[in-house]
């Protein structure tokens, strides 16, 4: 006991910069899935329904989004918020908002494409059943993410748990730095890096139990739902 | 009056012509059938009159006023639709009943007495809190029919709604959807393959094959004179044996079948060549013959039992098929072999023209 009394000892004197590492890993990670639900389920859904010059495109692009590297993400975001950058007059660089901006790139296109799978996964003739009941444009979309809610509610847990688990772009585009950029991934590499083994476990164990309540939650949403 | 009508209108797909239809109206408050074998364009032509397409080529009119592209949606919410599939939503059974009002703003107890309405019309009042999920073929589609009809759209489209359900029910159902189309007054389009449901509900019969408009008339002309093979043998009418006539006078042909000769109702001219169209239930077989009329000599060649009528497969010179109930063969014991005396009215053999033109789609 005392070993893992000892063990804690670092964790315990830390716990108001882990409390502080924490909530801005919430907030980063839960602003950025709200932004890609956003854009990401009713681009899903345009796709999903509409024919036009270019959606195959869009759809492969899609789906290579769905699979890309968080790294190169945190590269090109850095890219275009450095100083030099296009956008390097906004001064984002190593703020939370740009970690924001990266997270939203990895976790939209996960949206976009378990939306689109979702919408096409509905029987075509819902879409004609709908739209014969006398549904407008705006009232046949809205319909669609409420038959389609189970899947979105999974777009939702895939695209949260891509981002909150995520280093590469947190790391590259954050900074990592103490109390303004530092979440719990980033923390946990610089803890391990220094030594710091235990506190390196605990962060670790955080983040596991974090992930599980977010995924038990989810579900419980979703049962809710299909009930 | 026309309610809808569609003029010209082509749909093709990859190369092949899935509608072709110079002119079909629905008129106000019928119930026109369209009927005819799978692939033949009538859930196409659905969708087209539901406005939920746009074909290729062609024109529609509501009320003899063009329909623009895209249609506007006070327009579609005159209309509305139900498939072979119930496609219900997810929620209960009055959620999904409710949709479409909702969709159009209605709120509270005015929302609430029209949904009850059409619950209690369609034997669904006790499962409006049901999840839809967990409803069986027949109350599903029940709820299908009941949120459409809720709507009161003054043109119900039908796509084989009762094809997916075991027989009992379907009669009931389509028993039940007849009331309810009637008694609200709606004009409606109903597409099936199936017979029964044609004549139990049609005031008038459009029969499409191929995506072509092959006749439109009232069930017992569609039936009794279909105007080409195909729609005869769609029709399954039976006997359609080759015929000349021989001659004309006042209404009636006499034809050569086989060297027989028969008199048919028809105004067609000697020398024309046609099909002989005689329903087996029209067929009269008797021992001997009776005291008016022509009648025909017959040998009995088969009998087979189909429940409550017999198929008697004959040879007049030519085969003829009858179809007597079991008491008239018990009293007659048909059995193969025996000769017989077959009696035709000239009404029950129609001629459908085969040189030159069909006779004109109505």
């Amino acid at each position: 006991m005392s070993g893992l009394g000892q063990a804690l000892q670092p964790v315990l004197a830390m716990r108001e910069e882990l409390a502080g590492i924490l909530g801005l890993s919430l907030l980063v990670s839960g602003v950025a899935v709200v932004v890609a639900m956003l854009l990401g389920v009713p681009a899903g859904i345009y796709l999903g329904l509409r024919r036009f010059p270019g959606r195959q495109l869009l759809v492969t692009l899609v789906n290579t989004g769905m699979g890309l590297p968080p790294v190169v993400v945190g590269l090109v975001v850095f890219l275009l918020l450095a100083r030099a950058g296009p956008f390097g007059a906004l001064e984002l660089l190593y703020t939370p908002w740009a970690m924001i901006v990266a997270q939203v790139i990895i976790a939209t296109p996960l949206v976009v494409g378990i939306t689109l799978a979702a919408v096409q996964g509905l029987d075509p003739r819902v879409h004609l059943q709908i739209r014969s009941l006398g549904a407008s444009g705006p009232q046949h979309y809205w319909k669609i993410v409420r038959e389609a809610r189970l899947s979105l509610v999974a777009a939702l847990a895939a695209g949260f748990g891509s981002i909150i688990s995520e280093v590469g772009a947190v790391m590259m585009v954050g900074g990592n730095i103490r109390g303004q950029t530092r979440v719990m991934t980033t923390a946990i590499v610089l803890e391990t890096r220094q030594g710091n083994f235990a506190l390196a476990v605990a962060l670790g164990v955080l983040l596991l139990v974090l992930a599980a309540l977010f995924n038990w939650l989810f579900t419980w949403v979703q049962q809710r739902s299909k009930a | 009056m026309s309610l809808l009508s569609l003029t010209d209108v082509t749909v093709r797909a990859e190369g092949r012509t899935l509608l072709d239809l110079p002119r079909l109206e629905v008129h106000e408050g019928e119930i026109l059938v369209v009927l005819g074998p799978t692939g033949a364009g009538k859930s196409t032509l659905l969708r087209i009159a539901g406005l939920l397409q746009r074909p290729a080529h062609g024109h529609l009119a509501w009320r003899d006023e063009p329909v623009p592209w895209p249609t506007p949606l006070a327009l579609r919410r005159r209309m509305a639709m139900v498939f072979q599939a119930p496609l219900l939503f997810s929620g209960t059974v009055l959620d999904n009943v409710a949709y479409g009002l909702r969709l159009r703003g209605e709120r509270g107890s005015a929302l609430r007495d029209r949904v009850d309405a059409a619950l209690a019309q369609f034997h669904i009042a006790h499962l409006a809190g049901q999840r839809a999920s967990t409803l069986s073929g027949g109350e599903a589609q029940r709820t299908a029919l009941a949120r459409a009809v809720v709507l009161e759209p003054e043109l119900l489209l039908l796509d084989e709604p009762l094809a997916s359900l075991d027989a009992p029910i379907r009669e009931r159902l389509r028993d039940e959807l007849r009331q309810a189309i009637r008694g609200r007054g709606m004009s409606c389009v109903y597409v099936t393959h199936e017979l029964p449901e044609a004549f139990t509900l049609a005031d008038r019969i459009a029969v499409l094959s191929g995506g072509r408009l092959l006749q439109v008339g009232k069930p017992e002309e569609v039936f009794y004179a279909p105007n080409q093979r195909a729609v005869a043998e769609f029709l399954r009418a039976g006997n359609l044996l080759p015929a000349e006539v021989v001659s004309a006078a006042g209404g009636l042909a006499t034809v050569r079948i086989a060297g027989r000769i028969l008199t048919a109702a028809s105004a067609l001219v000697a020398g024309r060549r046609a099909l002989a169209c005689i329903h087996p239930e029209e067929v009269q077989v008797a021992l001997a013959p009776g005291s008016a009329g022509e009648w025909l000599g017959a040998t009995v060649v088969a009998v087979t039992d189909r429940g409550p009528t017999l198929r008697v497969d004959l040879d007049c010179g030519f085969p003829l098929r009858a179809l007597v109930t079991r008491r008239a063969a018990r009293e007659l014991a048909l059995r193969p072999g025996l000769r017989v005396a077959v009696t035709l009215a000239p009404a029950s053999v129609h001629l459908i023209l085969e040189d030159g033109a069909p006779n004109m789609a109505r």
